[in-house]
């Protein structure tokens, strides 16, 4: 077997990998379908598509985790049999999942001999030359006795990428590598795949941005429905502008024109134009002011959170996830003691109300957990819509419930937002996750609000769904209801925010306006 | 595949077909049918005769005056246990504490009884008994439901450290301050049968089983139907999404264990009121942990716990005959119950399966799973 630094570089149209037919079935659904594709050593190859898509399956297809149903996966042209994850190490493919997978409280080496080491004793000193090489191949720092748990996300991404191609890796897996990154993250990981391919490794890069599939991608295939729908070649991407490639790339997702549909145009998310100033009260909706909370040993404390989101106005709140937001929401909803400060609804301090006075007085919280904290799965459709409102008139009358009321509800939400489901009494469980927040946010919306967090409102949606809530939570806005929006898409963020919020390690770093430089100076903040 | 790839429309469940009706029918009929036919076999190996054997079970639990009799004052203490365990299991809340709750309420019930009934007459005595019962069986959850409320203490382990006591105590309190002046094993005093619970027309059967009929229907319409209904269950089935919704938590808490722990007091009240009329010392059916299965298996439903008690009683009572009969110990009947419990579990088990699978198609839920959680 060849690795990398033993050979020389080979040829860029090498082929490494090549796919042919993959086919897999789960019960009653094609997650890929006859997938045809080729990797080849020293390129970078975008994997884009929707979540769904299909690219999460594929992926554990290439590494091992489960075995296509047909079609044949060969290596430098030898079919082989892919049973493990570890015939899949064997054979030189490393896999970075999207989530971290280092233990926190081992050092950097320990990490990495985790899962590495076949002997009874650990090899220190063998590992640590092993990753020192490895760290200076990826251009990067990273002290191999720190404790995980101290380094930045960025440095741990690093580390997984080392750990992938601890064994003579010449083909890794990186599944939606950049979720986690701020800007300055993703173009340092940008680097460290150029260093890569001039190594001569085959890179497999998963997003569902279509123009980080085309920055970093040398050639960029396109998942939908479990199908490889189109694919562009260098020449393609190197000869064609990058409109001209995000309308061809649209076209092949959604068909000829779809380019035109307002939907689809939040794939590549539109910024405010000036053409499109919005009337922003001065009044103040909701202050916060001088916000802590103590987050125990388990999650984020905040520390002297403060800010104004005034009346119709849309607050983003950026930062990479798990840097407090969801505690910041929590608080603010009521469901979450607050440790110091005070938080103000039109005037009126919320401190001693619980969530249901909250609810009362207009605070709507569209939950990021649809599934474990939004719903009652084996609940209907219908009931779930009345979930924040039980025992209140005229859902409720007497003591009973007045089950004619809830469907009339229901049927008008379902059909107001547009919400795909057999019956308003199929048990919301069954439903997909895009119509699932569809009903969570017509419940929320319904009954006149003031203020609404939204908490990662389109986050693992398709699309369309996602562009759906983008438009109402504008819509929302233009008709006074105040927005605080939080999110780890900055893309999102500066398409519908007025201003954004940046938080870093519990803290509120910065209020930026949205506008031409906004981006890059959120990205400033999200690392003070 | 949560959008794109759902390769058939979901199919709302049929309720109001053919198949809907028949389906709980079937779930219960199934189980039952197998562990007959293999408590037939094991009859069988025995050297018995299944046909008989099964014979005198119908016979006395059911088709004989007497034994049809027996069989519904059983079925009455067993539901009133139901419907306070239904209130609980609702809500998540595992109060299995029930055979203290329940022997303490009616130690005090049979400790009290005689006197109060001869002072303050049978309506007002009687009733007088039945409050007394439910404020014991609550008071007997106090401690569990406040650690859980509190501090989220597990609540299995609580309850079930309070049998002890509750059990014990029952007991001192029997051989203590209620024993009776009576010559013979330790006991209370015994309450007259004519200060017992009136019975119905001319028949042993008294109006226990009434109370716990409409005990079952008014938790049915208050768990369906009923905001409180509707809170237990949002807790019981998503303790996370109670807190988004804004529901007390703890308040819910204390009120399920409360009330579960009244009702399952109560029962004990209908048992000595109504079956026994005093308590011996060391009694203790061990009704509890018969009743909870039942309870899971009718799926927390109130209205469907009816069927699978009056076949539970009916076996027990029954059983009781044909054992003697058949001369085989009275365990046997446990074992048959003990078989018709296990079948039921399959089966409840093979549709829960079906069912999921149907949500899998659906919602992509295999593909998510296989991946490992979280989509990419």
């Amino acid at each position: 077997m060849t690795t990398p630094d033993s050979t020389t570089p080979s040829r860029a149209a090498a082929p490494a990998v090549e796919l042919r037919g993959i086919t897999k079935a789960f019960p009653g659904v094609v997650a890929n379908d006859d997938i045809h594709l080729t990797l080849r050593a020293g390129q970078v190859h975008s994997l884009l598509g929707e979540n769904g898509a299909g690219k999460s399956t594929l992926i554990s297809m290439l590494s091992g985790m489960i075995a296509p149903d047909s079609g044949e996966i060969l290596l430098d042209g030898r079919p082989v049999q892919m049973g493990s994850p570890r015939t899949a190490l064997d054979l030189g493919i490393g896999t970075v999942y999207q989530h971290l997978t280092l233990v926190p409280n081992l050092t950097v080496l320990e990490n990495l001999l985790l899962g590495s080491s076949t002997s009874v004793m650990l090899d220190f000193h063998a590992a640590r030359e092993r990753f020192a090489e490895l760290v200076a191949r990826l251009g990067a720092a990273i002290d191999p006795d720190a404790r995980a748990d101290t380094l930045a996300l960025g440095q741990l991404q690093q580390v997984e990428i080392v750990k992938a191609l601890w064994r003579d890796t010449r083909i890794l897996i990186l599944d939606e590598p950049t979720s986690m990154l701020t800007p300055q993250g993703v173009a340092e990981l940008q680097r460290v795949l150029e260093r890569l391919k001039a190594g001569g490794i085959a890179i497999v890069f998963i997003t569902h941005k279509l123009h980080e599939a085309i920055e970093i991608g040398d050639r960029v295939s396109i998942l939908k429905g479990g199908r490889i729908v189109g694919a562009l070649d260098e020449d393609e991407l190197r000869s064609k502008t990058p409109e001209q490639l995000k309308a061809r790339i649209v076209n092949l997702m959604f068909g000829e024109g779809a380019d035109q549909l307002s939907g689809v145009a939040e794939i590549e998310i539109r910024p405010l134009t000036p053409d499109e100033p919005r009337d922003v009260s001065e009044e103040a909706e909701l202050e916060v002011s001088g916000l802590s909370i103590d987050g125990g040993d388990d999650e984020m404390s905040l520390h002297d959170v403060s800010f104004v989101v005034h009346r119709g106005e849309i607050l983003g709140v950026a930062g990479v996830d798990g840097n407090g937001q969801r505690q910041l929401a929590q608080a603010i909803a009521g469901q979450r003691p607050i440790h110091a400060g005070d938080i103000r609804l039109a005037g009126e301090s919320l401190r001693r109300l619980g969530v249901p006075e909250r609810q009362e007085r207009g605070l709507r919280y569209l939950t990021d957990d649809r599934l474990h904290e939004g719903i009652v799965r084996d609940e209907s459709v219908a009931m779930n819509m009345v979930l924040k409102r039980i025992g209140q008139p005229p859902f409720w009358r007497r003591g009973t419930i007045q089950p004619s009321a809830i469907d009339a509800l229901a049927e008008e939400l379902v059909d107001r937002y547009e919400t795909r489901t057999p019956s308003i009494h199929t048990r919301i469980g069954a439903l997909s996750g895009g119509n699932i927040q569809k009903v969570l946010l017509a419940r929320e919306l319904a009954f006149d609000p003031r203020l609404v967090i939204y908490n990662k409102p389109t986050h693992g949606l398709d699309v369309k769904t996602a562009s759906f809530v983008r438009s109402q939570i504008r819509e929302q806005a233009s008709q006074g209801v105040s927005a605080l929006v939080i999110s780890t898409e900055l893309d999102e963020l500066l398409a519908i925010c007025d201003r954004i919020a940046v938080m870093s390690s519990g803290r509120l770093t910065g209020i930026v306006e949205n506008g031409q430089d906004a981006q890059a100076r959120v990205g400033e903040l999200m690392v003070a | 595949m949560t959008e794109i790839a759902v390769a058939r429309p979901v199919a709302e469940v049929p309720r109001r077909t053919l198949r809907g009706l028949l389906e709980p029918v079937v779930m219960s009929v199934t189980p039952v049918l197998l562990a007959i036919v293999a408590g037939g076999i094991l009859l069988t190996i025995l050297g018995r005769d299944p046909l008989s054997f099964y014979g005198d079970i119908l016979q006395q639990g059911m088709l004989e005056s007497f034994g049809l009799q027996q069989s519904v004052v059983r079925m009455a203490t067993l539901l009133m246990i139901a419907a306070g365990l239904i209130v609980a299991f609702r809500a998540n809340l595992w109060n299995l504490g029930l055979d203290g709750q329940f022997l303490l309420a009616a130690a005090f019930v049979a400790g009290l009884a005689p006197s109060i009934v001869s002072s303050l007459g049978m309506t007002v005595g009687l009733t007088l008994c039945f409050v007394i019962a439910a404020v014991v069986g609550a008071v007997w959850t106090l401690v569990p439901a406040g650690l859980k409320a509190r501090f989220g203490v597990n609540e299995i382990i609580t309850t079930l450290m309070m049998n002890f006591i509750g059990i014990n105590l029952a007991n001192i309190l029997v051989k203590g301050p209620f024993l009776t002046d009576a010559p013979g094993v330790p006991r209370t005093d015994i309450l007259p049968l004519a200060e017992r619970l009136p019975v119905l027309f001319d028949t042993r059967i008294h109006i226990g089983i009434l109370i716990a009929a409409a005990t079952i229907l008014l938790v049915h319409l208050v768990m369906t139907r009923t905001p409180l209904g509707l809170r237990l269950r949002v807790l019981g089935a998503n303790p996370r999404a109670a807190v988004h919704f804004g529901l007390r938590t703890k308040r819910l808490t204390l009120v399920a264990f409360m009330v579960s722990g009244a009702l399952i007091g109560m029962s004990g009240a209908v048992s000595m009121l109504g079956d026994w009329g005093s308590f011996r010392a060391d009694w203790n059916p061990g009704y509890g942990f018969l009743v909870v299965p039942l309870v899971f298996l009718a799926r927390l439903n109130a209205l469907a716990t009816v069927a699978f008690v009056a076949l539970f009683a009916v076996i027990q009572i029954g059983g009781e005959y044909a054992t003697r009969e058949a001369d085989l110990p009275n365990d046997f009947v446990l074992v048959l119950v003990g078989l018709i419990l296990f079948f039921m579990a399959i089966t409840e088990f093979m549709r829960v399966r079906r069912e999921r699978r149907l949500a899998f198609v659906t919602a992509g839920l295999a593909s998510r799973l296989r991946r490992g959680g979280d989509d990419g």
